[in-house]
């Protein structure tokens, strides 16, 4: 691990770039890399993150400064910037049930190729799919989901890098900590080795390659 | 009573001492409200948290603790957190008892449309589909028919959330059920006859010899 200001770490991220962010409706993402990549204009970014949070909050703002030209989400009905440009053909957009998305990072992030899961069989979801029967019953296959770079917010951070997150703010955070090539992190708190107990390490020191330094 | 507050009521009264819960956004989130305070339900909401308690009072709400439209709550006693692989684990592995949904359209044999309307509302699935694919027991609570046009259709025109048929539809009007895979009127609502509920759905309804009245 690496502690970095966050404009060097958002200076590394080139446009055009896929990019996983954290974060569950703006809760637990993290908001000092978005603000930065903004100010930067890193335009073109394919983005994979749950939703589209609002305007001005989370990855909404990159949407209101029209940085992201791909984006795949599950949800994007509270953010009315992002469905203009998704109706607009300004941004194109893959909706994935939420589960199927957390399951194909998950792959991404732990060496699989992909995932057999029983959502979307005999829905829209299913068109272009491979359906595979195991002991009768219908799964699709949902292939792994990787990024070049994921953007990760917790809640405490030790000088090492290990992590712990909060309540409703951890969400897609270690998972994404575990699927991209680099991993950037921005947190709450700095604390000394050994405040995080070994039982309470969520993601592990060696996953973090960036950590944002605070102030 | 306001036709929503029926809905919550009588869905409620399916919840049972232990069960693990899913509310979604709109009529099913009220469904809380009317669960006696006996009842011990765990209620997830699917951000990351089993053991959501009410909206905190003043001043009381924190950044990190949001339901999954990113509100603020609370957490009771007992409360679990954990991370979305984990909390979508729950839901398709089988682990949560009831989810209730919102509904635009069930069909005659169940089947479920609830996230899009073509050309003109694509939000998004968000977490429906997992959800009707894989909880024990799917509810869907909803009007029995917007702008006087029935919401229990003979077969969904829009796009469905699951293969799955749902196991009970609770409206303003009726309770529904799909025994033997056909749509039955299992109760009527309070002041509602048979023949009115009839004359507002779409789909063939087979009614038994006996139709309740809902205990609300």
């Amino acid at each position: 691990m690496k502690a970095v200001s966050v404009e060097e770490a958002v200076a590394m991220i080139p446009a055009g770039a896929s990019v996983m962010v954290g974060g569950f409706m703006g809760v637990g993402t993290p908001e000092r890399l978005l603000d930065e990549l903004v100010r930067q204009n890193k335009s073109g970014l394919s983005l994979i993150c749950n939703d589209a949070a609002i305007p001005g909050r989370g990855v909404g703002k990159l949407f209101d400064a029209a940085l992201v030209a791909k984006l795949t989400a599950t949800h994007i009905g509270l953010n009315p910037k992002a469905q203009q440009q998704m109706l607009g053909n300004q941004i194109a957009v893959d909706l994935v049930p939420q589960g199927t998305f957390v399951e194909r990072i998950r792959a991404g992030g732990c060496g699989l190729g992909g995932v057999l899961t029983p959502t979307g069989v005999g829905t829209l979801v299913a068109e272009g799919k491979r359906q595979i029967e195991v002991d009768g019953q219908s799964f699709l296959l949902e292939t792994a989901l990787r990024a070049q770079y994921a953007l990760v917010h917790a809640f405490l951070a030790d000088y090492l890098g290990n992590l712990a997150y909060a309540l409703t703010a951890r969400n897609f955070n270690p998972i994404m900590a575990m699927a991209a090539d680099t991993v950037i992190v921005t947190v709450e708190n700095i604390v000394p080795v050994g405040v995080i107990a070994p039982d309470h390490v969520m993601t592990p020191a060696p996953l973090v390659d960036y950590l944002i330094t605070n102030g | 009573m306001d036709p929503q507050i029926i809905i919550a009521r009588r869905v409620a009264k399916e919840l049972k001492s232990g069960n693990l819960v899913n509310l979604g956004i709109g009529i099913p989130t009220l469904v809380a409200n009317y669960v006696p305070a006996d009842l011990k339900v765990f209620f997830q909401s699917e951000n990351g948290l089993i053991g959501t308690g009410p909206i905190p009072e003043q001043g009381m709400a924190h950044p990190t603790l949001t339901d999954a439209g990113g509100r603020p709550i609370s957490a009771l006693p007992g409360a679990a957190t954990f991370d979305s692989a984990m909390s979508f684990g729950l839901i398709r592995g089988g682990h949560v008892d009831i989810t209730v949904l919102g509904g635009l359209q069930v069909d005659a044999h169940g089947l479920l449309a609830n996230w899009m309307i073509p050309g003109k509302m694509v939000p998004g699935m968000g977490g429906a589909m997992d959800l009707v694919s894989g909880a024990k027991r799917v509810i869907v609570a909803m009007q029995h028919a917007a702008k006087g046009k029935s919401k229990i259709v003979a077969k969904c025109s829009l796009p469905l959330t699951s293969a799955r048929p749902v196991n009970l539809v609770v409206t303003d009007m009726a309770v529904i059920g799909f025994p033997g895979g056909k749509a039955t009127l299992l109760e009527t609502a309070p002041g509602i006859s048979i023949g009115e509920v009839l004359a507002v759905t779409e789909a063939e309804l087979t009614v038994p010899d006996t139709v309740p009245e809902m205990q609300i």
